[in-house]
């Protein structure tokens, strides 16, 4: 349904442009959850904003590729003109709930806003829409939080708000971008649980971007994992989980295999995730990397595959169950 | 040092109108130091037979109703403009810096101190000013001081809100939890990191500077009449404006050609400014 | 919302109060007794003491301040040395054209700047925006007494379509049409302050437009001038709303020369025209005044602010 084939975004002026995601392709299809992960500044966000259509022009664009949707090319189609063209809908859920919402409206009005553009409805109508929304989140006492303002709201409610927001729009992908990082830990979960419950129930694509393994493993029905702009590795959850390819995949799970030793220990992934214009040729996890190789430090990366659907972009690959 | 420059410069030259403002203050600062030299006239020199005559090749500017040079009474002009200038600023600076610095470092002591500059800004600032003159007598000196008081209340102000800032950054907290003196203090993280946002002030206050001596010096309490300033020019040759318009014209574009470039070199530094202290430093400056 | 206001007030009341003080003391620094000035150089000594006593200057400076103050409670700002009028008869001849200028022009503040501010921060980086950011620039440099003789020689002198000083009441002959005579001075005086609040327009739009919920809003597929219109401009009006009161304060300010050079009959002249004849009651009453009209514009304004942004805790 949502494909994403050979994105490059760039950042910086024409005269002095810098590839900030390269190449990067994947799928989602109805009722699937994709996790994306990886460091900040990996281009998870990045990725996310293309697909939503708010790269933040002039200095970030989309320099080739294609998003597509239901076979609509989307590709660099702010919202209003998706909803102008009739083409399908893409909804996001931001990081930050305590200053996504507009502070000096109320949440029903912003909530309305949103029915009025996706369902042509009005005055009672939509006013109807938004509360059934805000019960859909299960926010309590949903006719009354209407008319509040977001800061008399917490953390948690202000994210259910949002989910109801992009609710609004009748999306067929919605993009969570790390929804509950800024939560309290009991919030994470319930908030997380409504995301895949809203999936299934309204047969929707999720895009969950987080850097948390953890949340993936609980949440998503496949993983692509960003490095450094660039795709390291796709895969069905459980195998990926259960046979990482791409060593920087071993990282993120904490626990790598150590041959020499013979058993598992955590550790971390030594040294920083590198910013964009000073990536290194060849693999760009070369310098970080345990089982570094001098074939690694230039040309193409070779694709290895795991499985139909699992591959990872890697010259020494941590696993040797290859098919 | 010169790598300091050398950036002081790049901002600039990224930025080709805020170097004409920067060149045409270095000339002016030129002409005003150069003055006696470079008119072709005294300033003071009566020409009776020649009097409200255009401007031509004799006299640029035209004469006045004396017969006096334009050309190098504005010449001259800038002599006092670039004095009260400086004047202004530095008593802005020499006052506010030091009640902002203090109010913030010692709450207590603050919050009176900062009262007492609001009840100040409660004052209509050129009325202020006006009044200061009643009181004082009217001499450059006194209007240096009438209109450096308008602006001790807004140096004072942005000073406490960045000392505030500083403050409870953590460097500062460190060192103060080591033991560090209040003056050491002060010295080695307050004012380093006060000069910035202090010369983005100063050139506005310079600015509003050049603004405000005029209005004094129209409404006749400003520069002592017998001083050839762009104001009191403007004072003396109101009058003829529908006989010899010109007369009004060049010494009131020398205060709208300084005015804007300090303006204009005041908003380059203001952007390069660090972040937290520019929107104290925004568009409340006039008054 | 009650506390807040009457919290307020009551900060306003205790700065009017400071206000007063210093203006008094200040009227009393001026060297040269106003005795002199009111009796002139021959009085005897003994009509300059019985003078003295009956004004009550014979007093401890606190009590005259008390006196001076019950007075001004019982609203009798003293009586003018210049025109032996009561001072609060002065103020009311000059209050009409007073506030009809600065209400004139503050319409001229809000309908100029605000909007070319929202068409320049629109517009950020073009050459649309650099020009009208540079004339904003431009404009705030100009000396508002200049302009208003170029607009007085231009308008008034040469082409005759307005008149150059001046102003007859409202409510005398000519009523409304009368209010042309204030269309220069209130664009002098306009001038640089629709500058001001042009670049705090601009400055504040650019400042909202990073702001997350305008991702959202854009998110949602609103049209672009919607979530300009109701997103971006709403909340940059917060910013602006109040600036509104420092922008009144320094129209008041700069009244007294655009009411010198057009001539007209308001309380900025009558205060300049009162310093140079050394009027003290009338200068110390004008100004007691204009600084209470500050303080009530700000009150104002700070309540209206709570009301617009809902953030702000009215308790």
């Amino acid at each position: 349904m949502l494909k994403v084939r050979n994105l490059v975004v760039a950042a910086g002026s024409p005269s002095a442009e810098l590839d900030i995601v390269s190449d990067v392709s994947f799928e989602i299809k109805r009722g699937e959850v994709l996790g994306l992960v990886g460091e900040s500044g990996s281009g998870k966000s990045i990725t996310s904003l293309a697909v939503m259509g708010l790269l933040p022009h002039p200095h970030i664009w989309v320099r080739s590729g294609a998003i597509e949707l239901d076979g609509a090319d989307i590709t660099e189609e702010p919202p209003h003109l998706r909803v102008e063209r009739g083409h399908g809908g893409v909804s996001m859920i931001f990081q930050e709930p305590m200053t996504s919402l507009n502070p000096v409206l109320r949440i029903g009005e912003q909530i309305e806003e949103a029915v009025r553009v996706h369902d042509g409805s009005t005055g009672e109508t939509a006013r109807i829409r938004a509360r059934e929304l805000l019960e859909m989140v299960r926010i309590p006492d949903a006719r009354l939080q209407l008319n509040a303002y977001p800061h008399e709201l917490s953390g948690g409610m202000r994210q259910r708000v949002m989910i109801a927001i992009a609710l609004a729009c009748r999306p067929q992908v919605l993009i969570a971008d790390e929804p509950t990082t800024a939560l309290d830990v009991t919030v994470q979960m319930q908030v997380l649980s409504l995301i895949r419950e809203l999936c299934d129930a309204f047969d929707m694509g999720v895009l969950f971007i987080t850097h948390d393994l953890g949340v993936v493993s609980e949440l998503a029905d496949r993983v692509a994992v960003m490095y450094g702009g660039k795709l390291a590795e796709t895969g069905p959850v459980a195998d990926l989980f259960r046979n990482p390819l791409h060593p920087y995949t071993g990282g993120l799970m904490g626990c790598v295999p150590d041959p020499g030793a013979g058993h598992r220990r955590f550790r971390t992934i030594p040294g920083q995730a590198p910013k964009p214009g000073e990536v290194p040729q060849g693999c760009k996890f070369a310098p970080r990397c345990d089982h570094v190789q001098p074939v690694c430090r230039s040309g193409a990366i070779p694709a290895v595959a795991a499985g139909p659907a699992h591959a990872a972009y890697c010259h020494h690959p941590l696993s040797r169950e290859l098919t | 040092m010169t790598t300091k420059l050398r950036s002081f410069l790049s901002v600039f030259a990224a930025r080709p109108v805020a170097l004409l403002g920067l060149v045409y203050l270095v000339t002016i600062v030129t002409v005003a130091l150069g003055a006696d030299v470079i008119a072709p006239y005294a300033p003071e020199a009566i020409e009776p037979i020649n009097r409200l005559s255009p401007p031509s090749w004799g006299h640029l500017f035209g004469t006045d109703h004396f017969g006096r040079d334009t050309f190098s009474r504005v010449l001259h002009g800038s002599r006092l403009a670039l004095l009260i200038g400086v004047g202004v600023v530095s008593f802005a600076l020499a006052t506010g810096v030091p009640i902002g610095i203090v109010s913030a470092l010692f709450p207590r002591l603050g919050r009176v101190l900062m009262r007492m500059v609001d009840v100040m800004m409660a004052f209509p600032s050129l009325l202020l000013a006006l009044g200061l003159i009643v009181i004082l007598g009217q001499s450059v000196a006194n209007a240096i001081l009438a209109i450096g008081v308008i602006y001790l209340t807004t140096t004072a102000r942005i000073t406490y809100g960045v000392t505030l800032r500083l403050r409870e950054e953590t460097y500062v907290e460190a060192a103060r939890s080591m033991g560090a003196s209040t003056v050491w203090m002060i010295r080695r993280h307050i004012l380093p990191n006060m000069i910035s946002p202090l010369l983005v002030q100063a050139s506005f206050v310079f600015a509003f500077a050049q603004l405000g001596a005029a209005s004094l010096d129209f409404l006749g309490l400003g520069a002592p009449p017998e001083i050839p300033s762009w104001g009191n020019m403007l004072a003396e040759s109101r009058i003829y404006i529908t006989r010899a318009p010109w007369l009004l014209f060049y010494p009131g574009l020398m205060i709208v050609l300084t005015a804007f470039s300090l303006n204009l070199v005041g908003d380059v530094l203001r952007d390069r400014l660090d972040p937290r202290f520019r929107e104290m430093l925004s568009n409340r400056q006039r008054r | 919302m009650l506390a807040y206001v009457l919290k307020r007030t009551g900060a306003a009341i205790a700065t009017l109060v400071a206000a007063s003080i210093v203006i008094f003391i200040f009227i009393h620094l001026i060297p040269g007794d106003p005795i002199y000035v009111m009796l002139g150089d021959e009085a005897t000594p003994e009509q300059v003491e019985a003078l003295r006593i009956r004004l009550g200057y014979d007093q401890p400076i606190y009590v005259q301040y008390f006196y001076w103050a019950g007075n001004v409670l019982r609203g009798d700002l003293g009586t003018s040395i210049f025109f032996q009028e009561p001072v609060t008869l002065i103020i009311r001849d000059g209050a009409e054209t007073s506030l009809l200028l600065a209400t004139v022009t503050m319409v001229w503040i809000v309908a100029l700047g605000v909007p070319v501010g929202v068409l320049a921060a629109i517009r950020q980086g073009t050459w649309i925006d650099q020009g009208l950011s540079g004339i904003a620039m431009l404009l705030a440099s100009i000396p508002t007494f200049w302009v208003g003789l170029y607009l007085i020689l231009i308008f008034a002198a040469n082409l005759g379509w307005l008149p150059s000083s001046g102003y007859p009441s409202i409510f005398e002959e000519g009523g409304l049409s009368n209010l042309r005579y204030l269309l220069l001075p209130s664009l002098t005086l306009a001038a640089p302050n629709a500058a001001l609040i042009l670049r705090l327009t601009r400055a504040s739009m650019l400042d909202v437009a990073k702001e997350d919920y305008v991702r959202t809003a854009r998110s949602k597929g609103i049209r672009p001038y919607r979530v300009v219109l109701r997103h971006i401009l709403r909340n940059a009006l917060l910013a602006v709303v109040s600036a509104f009161g420092f922008t009144f304060a320094a129209l008041i300010s700069e009244a007294v020369v655009t009411e010198t050079v057009f001539a007209l009959p308001g309380i900025g002249r009558m205060v300049v025209q009162s310093i140079l004849r050394r009027d003290y009651p009338v200068i110390q009453g004008v100004i007691l005044v204009i600084v209470c009209l500050y303080l009530v514009i700000n009150l104002l304004v700070d309540i209206s602010y709570r009301y617009l942004d809902p953030r702000v805790d009215l308790e």
